[in-house]
Parts: C-alpha cells; sequence; structure tokens
C-alpha cells in the first residue's frame, strides 16, 4: 500500500476542522505511544490512538473511517499521561462529530433488541446516544 | 442537622435506588440531610469535549441554576458520571467567562443568570472533607471486620487531574472509607481502569474483557466484592460478568455494591434498603457472618 | 565645536532596501557639528573601517557615529578602530537604523525619515560623550571551584598546572560525584572510577590545589578578581590529621547497618561513622550528624564504640562548624546534577516498588565494587532478573507533568546498561522503551549499534503508561507504535532512566552567586551559542552539568574552558573595566538612600558620616536604575547624563 502526501492532502483530510472542533494540536503530537500504551480499549481498536493523531499528521483518509474513535470511552487515561498534554479523547470526539454532524448515526436507536431498553440502565444509553447519534 | 442540596441524577432513582436509599439513611445518621432540588433534570451523563458547541453545556448548567434557585450555595451528587460532567461544566464557565456570558443568552428564560459560583461535591469528597473520616467510624455500629473490599474509582473520580478531589494515579479517598467501615480495602492495580463505559451498549464484548480483567484482578488480592459510586460502572462489572465468563471459564463470580450499601449495613441500618435484588450477583452472603452489638447476626 | 562623522552603511540589502542610505546622509549633513557624512555598502568590512580611519584624518573628527546594526554585534569594532586613530575609545556611539528601523518597517519614505532621526539622536549623544577611561582592577590569582564531581576535578587540574592556586569546595565528604558511582562509561565501557580516581589522587596531592570537602559556600561578597568568600567546613568529627582511613570505626559504630547509603542509592545501609566508598578522596571518615546518637542526643550507650576502636584517637565530638574567608579572583561553578525522583511517577509506581530502579542504581548494581559485587541482583528479593525492562524518557521530554528538556545521556546509558546486564546475565532478556535513540556522540551509534545485534536487546518504540506490582513480577504497559500494539511484560525488573536534574539547593547558590538560572533551573550561560562557559556576572564561571544535562566528554570539555576563562582572566595583573557607570554629585544628595535599595548590584553605600551615598566603581554595572529612582537629580551616569537624554530626545519632536 502506499500514501501520496501532499499539503493539499493533508488539508483535504479535515485537519483544521478536527483542531477546531477539538480545541487540541495535531502536531504537538510527537508519537511516544503513551495514550494506546494506557488506552483500555485498544486491543478492541483497527488502528490505536497515536496512529490516529498520526494520520491526520500525514493525511491518511483511513482515520476517518476508522472503527477507533467509535471505541473510545472518554476514560481520559490518555491524556492525564501524555506528555504533551494532548486530550486525545477531544481529538476521537471531533472525529466523531464529523460524521455526526452529518447526520450520519453510528449507532442506529432501533437498531437495538428491546431488551437492551429494559434492562440497560439511563445512563448507558443516554451516554451512548449522546455520543454516537446526530 | 446540616441541609445540603442534592442531585440525584436518572440513575439514581431507578436502577442505582439502593444507591440513594443507603446514602440518605447514612448521611441522616450523621447529621447531614440530603435536600433533593425541587426541580432537576439529567445532566447529560458525558461531558462535550467540542470546543465548538456550547449548547451542550446547558443540560449540567441548568442544574446549577437550580440549586441556587432553592437557596444552597454547593451540592452534593452520588454519581461518580454526574459528578465528573457537573463539576467540568462548572469549572469551564468558572475558567470562561465569555462562555458563561453566552450560556446564559442560551438559557434566557431562567429567572436568574447562573454566576458560577455554585461548589459541585461528590459524596466521597464530602464525607473526607466535611464530615471526616473518624466521625463515620465513630457512627459504625456493626465494623465490617474482616471483610475484604476493593475501591474501584473508575475514571470520572480522578481524571481528567483538573477535578482534583484526589489522585489521579493513587486515590485513597474510598479506600478510606472502607477503613472506616471496619473492612480491608485491598490493594489492586486496576482502581482506576476503566471499565469500558458507554461502549457497554455498541461494545459489549469489549466491556466484558475488561470486566474480566478488574473483577481478576480484584480477586486476585483477595476482594470479596468491589465497590463503586458509579451505576454504569456498576452495570458493566456486575452484569457483564456474565458475558465475561463466556470467554474467560476462570472468572468466578464477584459481588459488586455501592459504597453506601456496605456503610448501611455497618451502621447498623436494615439491609433491605441496600436493594441487593437489583444486584445480578448477590453480596448478600458476604453479611451473613457478622454479628450485631447483641449477639445476633443480621 | 566638536566635528562628528556620520557613516551609514547599507548593511548589503538589509538596511539599502528600506532605508536610503544617501538620503540620510544628505539630511544629517545639514545638522552644524556634522563635518563629514557618508555612506557604504559593509562599514564593518576592512575599506568600511577603512573609510573610518581615513576620514578621522582628513576631516580632523573628534567623535563618530555609525549607523548600522545593532551595537551588540560591532559596537566594540568600532570603539576599537577610532583608538587606533588617537580618538578615546568612547567616542563613538551606534545609531541603530537596521533591528530598529529597516527591519522593522516597510515603507522607505517613513523608514527612511525615521533612520535619520536615529541618527540624529546618536549626533546628539556623542556631541557631549565624555572621554573615559577604563576602571583597572587588580586581580587575586587564586580560583574557587565549587563542586568535586569530574567537572570540578578537571577545571581545578587545569587552573592548577598552569601554576595558579585553587580552592575546591565539594559538600560531600568525599570528591568524585556521580560519575564515581557509575560502574562503565560509554562507550569505550571503561571503569568509571579506574579513569576518575587517578585524577582524584592528583586532586588531592596537587601542591596547587587546597581541597575543602565537607564544605560549602556560605557567602559570596565582591567582584571579578576580588572575590570574597566565606566557606563553611562542616564538622566530621573526625581529626583527620589523625584519621588513617583504616575503618574500623565504621565497623564499630552503634548503628552499622541502619542507615540508608546514599552512595549505594539506599542499597545498602551503614553506620553513622562512615567512609563514602573505599577509593574516596580524602580517605577518611566521617560521623554523619543527622545520625549519630552522640552528636543528636549527646550520648551513645555507655561510650562510643568509635572512640573506643579508634586507635588513632581521632574522634573528636568538641569539633565544630569552622568558617573559613577566601580572596579569590575567579569562580568555577560546578555542581553538577541530581535525578528527578521516582516519587514524581505516580504512574510508574511513584518509587514504592522495590524492584523498579534509577540509572544510578541500576550502575550500582552493575558495578563490580557496588552492593552485589557486580552480580545483577534484584533488590526485593536478590534474584537474578531474567526479563528486564528499560524505561527511557521517564520524566523528560513531557511538558505537561515533568521535565521539558531531553536529559540527552539516558539513550546511551540505557545501551549500556542492557549491554552490561547481558553481559552479566547471558540468558536473559533485555527491552528498551525509547521514543528515540538519541547517540550524537564519538562512537555513540556504533555502541548502539552493538546493543541490538549482538546483545540482540529488544528495542520497543513506545513510552510505557503503566508500571505495576503483580505478584512477584512487575507489570509493564507499553506500546509498539511500529507495530501498532499495545504491549504488556511481566518483567522481573524495570530499570527507569530518571530525568537529569539541578541540585535541589540551586536557587540558593545562584543567588548568593548573584548569577541567573533559566526556566528549567539550570545555570545560565551568557551566551548559548558562543558563551557557553560563562555567566552573565563577571569573573564567575560555569562547568559541567550544572548548566544542563551533559556527557563526561562534553563536561570535560567544558570544564578545561572554563579554566581556560580562568587563566585568561589571571594572565595580567589588572582587570578592565567598562567606566559607563554611575556616580554620585556630592552637593546634591541628600543621602536619602533610595538608590542603595535599588541598586542591585549592591554597588552603592550609604556613607552615614558624611551623609551622602558612595558608589564603588568596580560593582556598578551601569544599569541606571539608581538614576532614574534618585529624587534629587544628584546621579550622573557616566555618557548618560540627563541634558545628554534630553538633547537625544529632540530629534524625535521634529516632524
Amino acid at each position: 500500500m502506499k500514501l501520496v502526501i501532499s499539503k493539499q492532502a493533508i488539508e483535504n483530510n479535515q485537519l483544521d476542522k478536527v483542531e477546531e472542533i477539538s480545541g487540541e494540536k495535531i502536531y504537538r503530537c510527537y508519537q511516544c505511544g503513551r495514550c494506546s500504551a494506557g488506552c483500555p480499549m485498544v486491543e478492541a481498536m483497527d488502528i490505536t490512538p497515536n496512529q490516529v493523531i498520526h494520520m491526520l499528521q500525514i493525511g491518511d483518509p483511513e482515520v476517518l473511517t476508522a472503527k477507533a474513535p467509535w471505541l473510545c470511552a472518554a476514560c481520559h487515561t490518555c491524556d492525564v499521561r501524555c506528555p504533551h498534554g494532548i486530550d486525545i479523547s477531544r481529538i476521537m470526539e471531533a472525529i466523531r462529530l464529523l460524521s455526526l454532524r452529518r447526520n450520519e448515526d453510528f449507532l442506529a436507536p432501533d437498531s437495538l433488541p428491546g431488551e437492551v431498553y429494559e434492562e440497560m440502565p439511563q445512563i448507558a444509553l443516554v451516554a451512548a446516544f449522546r455520543k454516537f447519534t446526530a | 442537622m446540616t441541609k445540603i442540596a442534592y442531585y440525584p441524577g436518572c440513575t439514581l432513582k431507578d436502577q442505582a435506588l439502593g444507591f440513594e436509599e443507603t446514602t440518605i439513611a447514612v448521611m441522616k445518621k450523621l447529621g447531614v440531610e440530603l435536600a433533593e432540588l425541587s426541580r432537576w433534570n439529567c445532566c447529560g451523563t458525558v461531558y462535550s469535549l467540542s470546543s465548538d458547541n456550547l449548547m451542550l453545556q446547558t443540560a449540567p448548567l441548568r442544574n446549577l441554576v437550580r440549586v441556587k434557585e432553592d437557596g444552597y450555595d454547593a451540592v452534593v451528587t452520588l454519581c461518580s458520571m454526574c459528578y465528573n460532567t457537573l463539576k467540568r461544566a462548572n469549572d469551564l464557565v468558572r475558567e470562561e467567562p465569555e462562555k458563561l456570558d453566552k450560556l446564559n443568552l442560551f438559557m434566557n428564560r431562567e429567572e436568574v443568570d447562573y454566576t458560577s459560583d455554585v461548589k459541585v461535591y461528590h459524596l466521597l469528597e464530602y464525607m473526607r472533607d466535611e464530615i471526616g473520616f473518624d466521625a463515620i467510624k465513630k457512627a459504625v455500629k456493626l465494623p465490617l471486620e474482616g471483610m475484604k473490599l476493593a475501591a474501584y474509582y473508575g475514571c470520572l473520580l480522578t481524571r481528567p487531574e483538573t477535578l482534583g478531589f484526589d489522585d489521579v494515579e493513587n486515590p485513597t479517598s474510598l479506600d478510606k472509607l472502607i477503613s472506616a467501615m471496619g473492612a480491608e480495602p485491598v490493594k489492586y492495580a486496576y482502581k482506576t481502569e476503566c471499565c469500558g463505559s458507554y461502549e457497554t451498549v455498541s461494545a459489549p464484548a469489549a466491556v466484558a474483557e475488561r470486566t474480566y480483567s478488574i473483577v481478576k484482578s480484584a480477586a486476585s488480592a483477595g476482594a470479596q466484592a468491589i465497590l463503586t459510586s458509579c451505576p454504569l460502572c456498576f452495570y458493566n462489572l456486575d452484569s457483564r460478568q456474565k458475558l465475561a465468563k463466556k470467554s474467560h471459564g476462570d472468572l468466578k463470580e464477584m459481588p459488586i455494591m455501592y459504597i453506601t450499601q456496605p456503610l448501611a449495613v455497618a451502621f447498623g441500618l436494615d439491609q433491605e434498603i441496600c436493594r441487593f435484588e437489583r444486584n445480578q450477583i448477590k453480596p448478600d452472603s458476604l453479611f451473613e457472618k457478622l454479628m450485631s452489638p447483641s449477639g445476633e447476626s443480621t | 565645536m566638536k566635528r562628528i562623522g556620520v557613516f551609514v552603511c547599507h548593511c548589503g540589502i538589509n538596511v539599502a532596501s528600506t532605508v536610503d542610505p544617501e538620503k540620510v546622509v544628505e539630511e544629517v549633513s545639514k545638522h552644524p557639528n556634522v563635518a563629514f557624512a557618508t555612506n557604504y555598502v559593509y562599514m564593518c568590512s576592512d575599506p568600511g573601517q577603512e573609510t573610518i580611519r581615513k576620514a578621522i584624518e582628513e576631516h580632523k573628527l573628534d567623535g563618530v557615529v555609525v549607523a548600522a546594526c545593532s551595537p551588540t554585534l560591532h559596537q566594540n569594532t568600532f570603539r576599537k578602530l577610532i583608538t587606533r586613530s588617537g580618538l578615546n575609545y568612547y567616542q563613538h556611539e551606534t545609531a541603530n537604523i537596521r533591528e530598529w528601523c529597516s527591519w522593522v518597517h516597510k515603507d522607505k519614505e517613513e523608514a527612511t525619515r525615521k533612520a535619520v532621526k536615529i541618527v540624529l539622536t546618536a549626533v546628539e549623544k556623542v556631541l557631549k560623550d565624555e572621554n573615559l577611561e577604563a576602571i583597572s582592577v587588580p586581580v587575586t590569582k587564586k580560583a574557587l571551584v565549587i563542586g568535586g564531581g569530574i567537572a570540578g576535578i578537571q577545571t581545578a587540574l587545569d587552573i592548577a598546572n598552569a601554576g595558579h592556586q585553587v580552592l575546591l569546595v565539594e559538600k560531600k565528604p568525599s570528591i568524585g560525584g556521580h560519575m564515581a558511582q557509575l560502574s562503565e562509561t560509554f562507550p569505550t565501557l571503561d571503569c568509571s572510577q579506574c579513569i576518575m580516581t587517578p585524577r582524584m589522587v592528583e586532586v588531592a596531592q596537587h601542591p596547587n590545589i587546597t581541597l575543602m570537602t565537607n564544605s560549602e559556600v556560605l557567602e559570596v561578597g565582591g567582584y571579578v578578581g576580588n572575590f570574597e568568600v566565606k566557606i563553611k567546613k562542616n564538622p566530621t568529627y573526625v581529626d583527620w590529621s589523625k584519621c588513617t582511613g583504616c575503618g574500623i570505626c565504621t565497623k564499630e559504630c552503634r548503628l552499622e547497618g541502619k542507615i540508608p547509603d546514599d552512595f549505594n542509592q539506599g542499597l545498602t545501609k551503614r553506620g553513622a561513622a562512615y567512609i563514602m566508598f573505599p577509593q574516596a578522596v580524602p580517605l577518611k571518615a566521617t560521623i554523619d550528624p543527622n545520625n549519630c546518637l552522640m552528636v543528636t542526643r549527646g550520648k551513645c550507650g555507655k561510650e562510643p564504640k568509635c572512640v573506643a576502636a579508634c586507635t588513632a584517637e581521632a574522634i573528636n565530638f568538641d569539633m565544630k562548624e569552622e568558617i573559613v574567608e577566601e580572596k579569590v579572583g575567579a569562580i568555577v561553578t560546578a555542581t553538577g546534577y541530581e535525578l528527578y525522583s521516582k516519587k514524581n511517577l505516580g504512574e510508574y509506581g511513584a518509587g514504592d516498588i522495590p524492584d523498579v530502579v534509577d540509572g544510578l542504581t541500576f550502575e550500582r548494581i552493575l558495578s563490580a565494587s557496588g552492593p552485589t559485587n557486580g552480580e545483577v541482583r534484584r533488590p526485593s528479593d536478590g534474584q537474578v532478573p531474567k526479563e528486564v525492562v528499560f524505561v527511557q524518557c521517564a520524566g523528560s521530554r513531557d511538558k505537561e507533568f515533568h521535565r521539558p528538556y531531553c536529559s540527552k545521556i539516558c539513550c546511551m546509558y540505557t545501551a549500556k546498561h542492557a549491554m552490561l546486564y547481558k553481559h552479566n546475565v547471558h540468558d536473559g532478556q533485555a527491552y528498551v522503551f525509547y521514543i528515540d535513540v538519541r547517540t550524537g556522540g564519538k562512537g555513540y551509534e556504533e555502541f548502539y549499534d552493538r546493543t541490538t545485534e549482538e546483545e540482540r536487546v529488544v528495542y520497543l518504540r513506545g513510552k510505557v503508561s503503566r508500571i505495576f506490582q503483580d505478584g512477584d513480577k512487575v507489570m509493564v504497559w507499553g506500546i509498539d507504535t511500529l507495530t501498532g500494539k499495545k504491549v504488556e511484560i511481566a518483567a522481573d525488573m524495570v530499570v527507569l532512566a530518571t530525568a537529569m536534574v539541578p541540585q535541589e539547593d540551586i536557587k540558593e547558590l545562584s543567588s548568593k552567586l548573584k548569577i541567573q538560572i533559566d526556566e528549567n533551573d539550570w545555570l545560565s550561560e551568557a551566551h548559548p551559542k558562543l558563551r557557553p562557559v560563562e555567566t552573565l556576572t563577571s569573573g564567575i564561571f560555569l562547568a559541567g552539568a550544572a548548566q544542563g544535562p551533559k556527557d563526561i566528554p562534553e563536561t570535560v570539555s567544558q570544564a578545561s574552558g572554563a579554566a581556560s576563562k580562568v587563566l585568561a582572566l589571571f594572565s595580567k595583573d589588572t582587570f578592565e573595566r567598562d567606566p559607563l557607570i554611575a556616580d554620585v554629585d556630592e552637593d546634591l544628595c541628600v543621602g536619602c538612600g533610595v538608590c542603595v535599595e535599588i541598586c542591585p548590584y549592591g554597588a552603592r553605600e550609604l556613607d552615614k558620616a558624611r551623609g551622602i551615598v558612595t558608589v564603588n566603581p568596580v560593582l556598578c554595572e551601569g544599569c541606571g536604575a539608581c538614576a532614574a529612582g534618585c529624587p534629587s537629580g544628584a546621579i550622573t551616569h557616566a555618557n548618560f547624563s540627563a541634558k545628554q537624554i534630553l538633547n537625544m530626545v529632540t530629534p524625535y519632536l521634529d516632524k
């Protein structure tokens, strides 16, 4: 596989938008990987949190369709350990919002079986819908 | 009797009713009346992590307006997630007054503007700073002698570090509460490791893995139960053990409790208010061996 | 009537593209005192300077204004030039039409108009400049070196070998610093103490070096060439003129085996009577005043056991601290570094996990003269660790919570540690978690190659997030960013490459010496590129890690560099100081003393008997704060008089 990199490609990859929504500076990351090392959900992810940031840095469009941002639990472990003070959970939220704000639900409420609504506490459902629906 | 405003949050009235009932009873014994806000709304559960959409902060902030309306300057909440969301929204507008102005505009139908001066307490914080663990120890009638409990803080009580009420890597407030109850807080590695939170809806298998790791870690350290103050952690640690057992045959059942449930028992209160019937894995057997001061078991 | 020459430099296109030099010449020539004005491409060049020289001669100039770049660059160049034509050094002023004008404006007309004003201002100053002579100060040819590590030792030897007296003051009972604790040094794997101890002995035996260990600098007064220092000799309670260094007292001490031994990083315990290490210089016993029962409680059983055991009768509990006063001409600060405490790293166990150690501790474990005789064994149970994890950047490169800078030496010493571990435990496995591997010295990259290729150390690119105890293993959670996988290692032992930090008391020392520290508390050099061994305080120099993280070759180079500055100072009997200082008009001075408080250099003193303030011309740095603060206008500042400044303002007020 090959990635053709150019200034245009990086800009087209929503880097500025992600920075604006998250309030974080993507190029502040020096790829130490500590965020990924401490992430509770990394084993389920297709790309690691540091790879998410790196792909934004180099303009790799795969980051916008990756599963990883949708597995983020907003636990802030990455945030409190990052040596450059980057809050990676905000970057994950920004990537999610790129599609949510285009009215694309990640989790369709009517896709969940009825029992889920019976047994799951409100806190889980409201949180999930706030994070995953448009 | 000291009175303090109390914000329950949605789940405390439903699945986590036992948490509320035991807390109200326990606090009463400690001379504190939890006055539920006359009006309140859902805090929004998760704190919004986007910088460009202030509307999402109105949900938590409205509750703080309610606190002032009821005539209080401080509010206590039991649910870790409510605490996290309310506190961070409050800190945001305290640090950035222009955002507060905008939010007051959004909420212009409220009678008063919010002035970012409400103090948001988590129950543990209030117990530690305003009541003191010594006072709690004194009120214990039935020390939970020999009981080994794991304090589970999860994410929301300690992160981000700006919350500031306990140490990020090595918090101790819940461990101290456990000691005050007469039980032994176990030392284990997963006390601040995330349970998976809302991923329980969209990625339950991943959450089950977390459940397994956390429960196993507490069990290896000798814990007989895990205590938490978050209804979502409670659900993940309790209800997801079934799913976890499917891939991990070595998982032994571990009862999960809210922090005030064993405390209520230690205070000699009727176990009924714990509402243990709502637990998937019943903790009742833990208390069977306890003797009351009169020599009878509870 | 003073005749001024004005020389406008183009500075290539730096000035000339925005300021019209010919127009400037035309305008300033209108000033009645400007006897000659010209412009040239590069005034600082040989032909440029020749233009000035010729003009002074031909037009009989009394003063010169060069309109060019900032005076920090060439003021001295032109001042030296005019002295060669017989003018006084101070009859030149720079009109900065580059940094102040051409480099910050775009409009040529406006910039040229402004440049003219700047030049005229300089002309007004030169008109009233007086001839001044540099102030001569005698130099005491004795140096004080603070710190007895490799930097201090090297500096002291260099100065002493050049024939001058050196006073070497060291806080601990022995010299040697951290280098003495190391097992082997990279990249040669020389035994550290073997290469260092000959120098330590040289210092002890050198006729020109006075070694004062167990001592601290208490107070520093005076000025370059004439520092007055007070040194506190802390009592050792052992008469070193009698002590033979036999070590019997250290074994007999009632507290033997009870006090954590700093030299061995707490891996062993010593008594209150101790010798720092077997190769200590001086090789004498010391009694620890914080723990010794006699010193702290006045009673040690029936009789102190050390007194009973010492055949040389050297123990003396009546010893008091001694204050020594010395005059020195130069001071070199070589106080070295410490390691960032593990207690600060909560996610790595906050220092509570016994088998998580730092670099210096691992050095003691590796050292043949260390607590395990050079066998790698872990602190908790003395077992030989088979899986060892090395964590780089523990506390360094962290803008958010710890130290923002790179500590420079860790990549190399970690490779060395991994290599030495493998030499010792052949069937062991070493892992290094890194973000980068920095090997910027001679032979360093080749050394690192050996670590990976020959020793098969596994390098994992990723920063460790958490370390915790799990049974008898130490769990390490990291990431391999190159494969994108979270990694988990159940290690037997973990070595943290913790950040280098300055000495704990560096703030105190820097204010005693009146030198600056930077935002990370390292001592500040006068210029990061070109003046690395000097401070901004004349006569005080820097050597070694006290100025910033560095390895041994750099430290030794810097130490010799500092020594050379001292030797330059000592090469003459007097030292010339700038005469652009403040003075006092005795008639106007009412003796209110406000200026005394204001002066940051302690150069002013209230003479109560005469009711006026006097100025020490050697301490005054000419900052002008006193002149601004004097309510009576009694302070005159050489070549910056009030009248001069008023005249200088006038061109700016014209349209």
